[in-house]
């Protein structure tokens, strides 16, 4: 897949603050990226470091093959989206839309054309003349977007652009997005700390922390394959179930005795002599009843908090000492107190070093 | 001084079962936080609508030094605008003041433009820009008035490094007296509007100036084409202030030229005075603050269209 | 690129921008108009530490070159003319103190509690006698001026500091309501309104917790006071009566008084003098001067 923008060794400080250390990304000729972390993970410092808003203090950023480390954000060849909208107020969204291309010169129906596309694709027709302030907020994305959109650029940025919406417009808008970008077929760099954003939008999901990449795959990878305890922790809601113990060849001891055998589990590297590890077990992959006893781990517990979600319920408990969720069928009647037989497979889990924190 | 009147929580007592009566709304409820107020509401009444309300009456009258005369019409407005010091007041308030509005305005918004670019000593310059703020106006004239003394200012020292015919006599020039005020008045005020206009600049969404960016907006566009028209409510809120600041000037002029040389430098407000305790005509002085008060209240209109007027639909 | 030879493309930051003419000519009319402000202050003390023969030679500019003298300042503060008598600003100096000090409390405690009562104890009128206060700092004093001096009368206090006192907490009211009033607007209603649960009043919710949240914004209202009641000079000249001129008219006198010599060195020696307030207010207070300002007029 030929590169359409690749960050070369990039770091970025601010006075000794080291905020982007040494990043190396390659993002594909019409991927969808998704920069995912929390909020001072340097995920929007490296989207304004490709866009040219920021100055980077080592390394290089190429698009589409060209060396665009020093050029002006004009000039790359990029549209921006951010999450305040920052649209013009006092111009109509005709003249959001036209503005930079009029500045830029270009001939008048050159402009017509691209905006009158622009509008078509985002259905903004009917609201062609009206001013920002007139427009509800999924709207005014919208137009954020288009004003992207007319540049007929390769690459779109997107810094937050949802996070300003509420959850409904969130979802619709959510869609719209990839909707977009199933037609346009551009490369999208999204950046967001919404991990179901994340999760659902990207072709591939560079989960960040303190300014350096922790894992780039696609989602389902980084859901059920985390490098690390971080990456674990922090995709998953209700989080990753974590139990602490002692690896033994293919048994897990856990800190309270219990032993859980993890023998058909895939380690990246064979596994050897004892060490410190924590194992990771999303609450959706822990069976109730029957099927429990299936599992090459199962045991009795007595269920403690019960939340029903809707689609399905949530379930409190303790497996080994510890505070455990586990999901199960909304139709399936539990309630608190009741005794059951709870059960997971640990090839579907992960482990991880407890002092590395990395995935064994 | 935009916010008025939207925020806040009402402070009422838990309602008994009956609706409380009107009397027990107006007397009882809430009665401390009433005493409290009351000094408030007594200045309202008694000094900011009673004393206008006195004065406008009286401008009727032909009340000499006591406001005892007979109700006489509109003889003192007829009088007042027939009066050769007033016109010259007036003229002069109108070119000082246009004058002085646009180009406090101006310089005020391009230093701020200026303070805007990341400078390294931000603080000491905006603290040099503004000291002049923090003086009174006596003090700005007296200083005003010795730089431009034309024997032993800044004409004579001019002269002084060679250049003989170098004039600079505002001060005393009845043609040019009126822009030794401008000097003196914008170099105090100016700092003001600078401060109101960075509050302003910097209020913007910093996301507006990336996305200008991105589309290759130069910032002199920016700044002209987006960010000016998005600073209207700081443009107007300082136009208002510094304009009906502009139709009181009193203390600058008495110090500075004290309304000279002659007449040439009068200006409404010493009209007032002079006729209020020197003169003693009090009804023509409550005509020409009358005056006054209309200036400033079609100065407001802007403003209070902007913050009465019907909200836009957001 | 300077010093790259290795690499032939661009890497790492920008080539450094810190000369281009740009920001030369941006620093340049910066200076230039910060030399312009500055250019009275330095004027006034320079000429207030030359001697009259000195002066009268005509370089306004040059700094004092034959002898630094602090004459000027001596008499200025001890035995200036103002008028009638010669004993200097000094007494015109604490005349502006015991104004200043009242006036500012008075007017500050009055506005704080009005601009609570607006905010959190809303009443019918309220909102009203508000928009009046504020319209009414707009209009000219002079409008107002003879009947407050009746008023005055009435009282008993025209011609005494009191009168002085009693006009500038009037005319303060506006600005400090606007300011108080804003400032608490902004304060979590939350915190009054679980205040008023647990069942303190009226005074307990204002001493307890609006006045110790709101210390940042006192010191900008009396800042805010002490500038704006030191500066006065109309309200001074027309209420104080002759004994009690504050400092700004007894200066206007000095340099304006037609009799004798004009002794430009002690003219700036007593401008500095009154000046030396507020200056040393501003640059003491610096931002807290600024947001003052600010907070009556772009809030919200």
């Amino acid at each position: 897949m030929q590169s359409s923008v690749s960050i070369k060794d990039v770091s970025l400080n601010f006075g000794s603050v080291p905020v982007l250390q040494h990043l190396d990304l390659e993002v594909g000729q019409g991927e969808f990226i998704v920069l995912l972390g929390p909020s001072g993970c340097g995920k929007s410092t490296l989207l304004n470091c490709i866009a040219g808003l920021l100055d980077v203090s080592g390394g290089q950023i190429f698009i589409g093959g060209k060396n665009v480390t020093w050029a002006e954000p004009k000039d790359r060849g990029i549209g921006m989206v951010f999450q305040s909208y920052a649209l013009y107020p006092q111009m109509t969204v005709e003249r959001n839309l036209s503005f930079g291309l009029r500045v830029a010169g270009m001939p008048k129906d050159e402009i017509n054309k691209r905006v009158k596309r622009a509008a078509e694709i985002l259905q903004l027709e009917p609201f062609l003349q009206r001013k920002p302030a007139n427009l509800s907020g999924g709207q005014r994305q919208r137009v954020a977007i288009g004003r992207a959109l007319v540049r007929d650029v390769d690459v779109f940025l997107f810094d937050e652009p949802l996070s300003n919406l509420d959850a409904k417009l969130r979802s619709d808008l959510r869609v719209e997005i990839k909707r977009l970008h199933q037609r346009l077929k551009n490369t999208m760099i999204y950046v967001t700390h919404d991990q179901i954003e994340a999760l659902t939008l990207a072709d591939r999901i560079a989960v960040m922390k303190n300014g350096i990449i922790q894992q780039l795959a696609d989602p389902h990878t980084i859901y059920n394959k985390p490098v690390n305890l971080y990456v674990a922790g922090f995709i998953g809601s209700p989080q990753m179930n974590m139990l602490e113990g002692t690896l033994n060849g293919t048994t897990f001891t856990t800190d309270d005795g219990t032993v859980i055998p993890v023998g058909n589990y895939a380690f990246t590297a064979p596994a050897t002599g004892s060490a410190k590890a924590v194992l990771g077990v999303r609450p959706e992959h822990i069976v109730m009843g029957e099927e429990a006893a299936s599992m090459p781990y199962s045991t009795d517990v007595e269920i403690e908090i019960v939340e029903p979600m809707g689609s399905d319920t949530l379930a409190w408990t303790k497996i080994a000492g510890k505070p455990v969720t586990f999901r199960c069928d909304s139709d399936v009647v539990i309630s608190t107190g009741q005794k059951v037989r709870v059960g997971f497979d640990p090839a579907r889990g992960s482990i991880f070093n407890a002092e590395t924190t990395n995935r064994l | 001084m935009t916010d008025i009147g939207r925020s806040g929580a009402m402070g009422r007592p838990v309602e008994a079962d009956k609706p409380p009566g009107l009397l027990y709304n107006i007397f009882v409820r809430n009665i401390t936080a009433k005493i409290a107020a009351s000094p408030m509401v007594a200045i309202v009444l008694i000094v900011f609508i009673g004393c206008t309300l006195w004065s406008v009456w009286f401008s009727f009258t032909d009340s000499r030094s006591l406001p005892n005369g007979d109700f006489v019409g509109w003889a003192q407005y007829e009088r007042l605008f027939s009066a050769r010091r007033w016109k010259i007041s007036a003229t002069n308030l109108l070119t000082y003041g246009i004058f002085s509005l646009v180009f406090t305005m101006v310089v005020g918004f391009l230093l701020a433009v200026l303070m805007d670019q990341k400078l390294r000593f931000e603080d000491g310059f905006r603290t040099i820009f503004l000291y002049p703020f923090a003086l009174s106006g006596i003090v700005t004239g007296l200083v005003w008035q010795w730089i431009m003394n034309p024997t032993l200012g800044l004409q004579s020292t001019i002269r002084g490094l060679g250049w003989t015919s170098f004039t600079f006599d505002w001060i005393t020039n009845t043609d040019m007296v009126l822009y030794a005020l401008l000097i003196a008045g914008t170099w105090h005020g100016t700092g003001f509007v600078m401060v109101l206009m960075l509050a302003g600049l910097r209020s913007i969404d910093g996301e507006i100036w990336k996305a200008a960016r991105v589309d290759g907006i130069p910032a002199w566009r920016t700044y002209l084409q987006i960010v000016l028209p998005m600073m209207r409510g700081v443009i107007v809120t300082t136009l208002v202030i510094v304009g009906s600041g502009i139709v009181r000037t009193y203390d600058l002029v008495v110090a500075l030229t004290n309304g000279g040389p002659g007449l040439s430098s009068e200006v409404p407000a010493k009209y007032v005075i002079n006729y209020m305790f020197t003169a003693g005509n009090l009804g023509q002085a409550l005509a020409a603050s009358t005056i006054m008060l209309v200036a400033v209240f079609v100065i407001l209109i802007p403003w209070i269209m902007i913050e009465f007027g019907p909200k836009k639909a957001r | 690129m300077t010093n790259i030879t290795a690499v032939d493309e661009p890497s790492g930051p920008r080539p450094s921008k810190g000369f281009n003419p740009k920001r030369i000519v941006i620093y340049g009319i910066i200076i230039v108009a910060a030399m312009y402000y500055l250019l009275p202050l330095y004027v006034m003390i320079t000429t207030s530490l030359k001697g009259l023969p000195e002066i009268r030679v005509g370089n306004i500019f040059a700094p004092p070159l034959e002898i630094i003298t602090i004459e000027p300042w001596v008499k200025a503060w001890t035995s200036a003319c103002t008028g009638l008598t010669c004993e200097g600003l000094a007494p015109g100096f604490w005349n502006s103190v015991k104004i200043t000090v009242p006036s500012t409390i008075i007017s500050v405690l009055v506005a704080a509690v009005s601009g609570y009562a607006l905010v959190n104890w809303r009443f019918k009128g309220s909102e009203f006698f508000f928009t009046c206060l504020l319209l009414g700092s707009f209009i000219p004093y002079q409008v107002m001026l003879y009947p407050m001096v009746m008023i005055t009368a009435q009282l008993k206090i025209f011609g005494t500091l009191w009168a002085v006192i009693l006009v500038h907490t009037v005319f303060g009211m506006p600005i400090l309501v606007l300011l108080f009033r804003n400032y608490f607007a902004s304060l979590p209603q939350e915190l009054f309104k679980a205040a008023r649960v647990d069942g303190a009043g009226f005074w307990r919710i204002f001493i307890q917790i609006m006045v110790p949240m709101s210390l940042p914004i006192f010191a900008v209202a009396i800042i805010l006071q002490v500038t704006g009641i030191w500066n006065d000079f109309l309200f001074g000249v027309v209420f104080a009566g002759t004994q009690n001129y504050p400092m700004t008219v007894q200066l206007n006198n000095i340099v304006n008084s037609t009799q004798g010599v004009r002794e430009y060195n002690v003219n700036m020696a007593a401008t500095i003098l009154t000046a030396a307030v507020p200056l040393l207010v501003y640059f003491v207070s610096g931002k807290w001067f600024v947001r003052g300002i600010a907070a009556g007029a772009v809030k919200g």
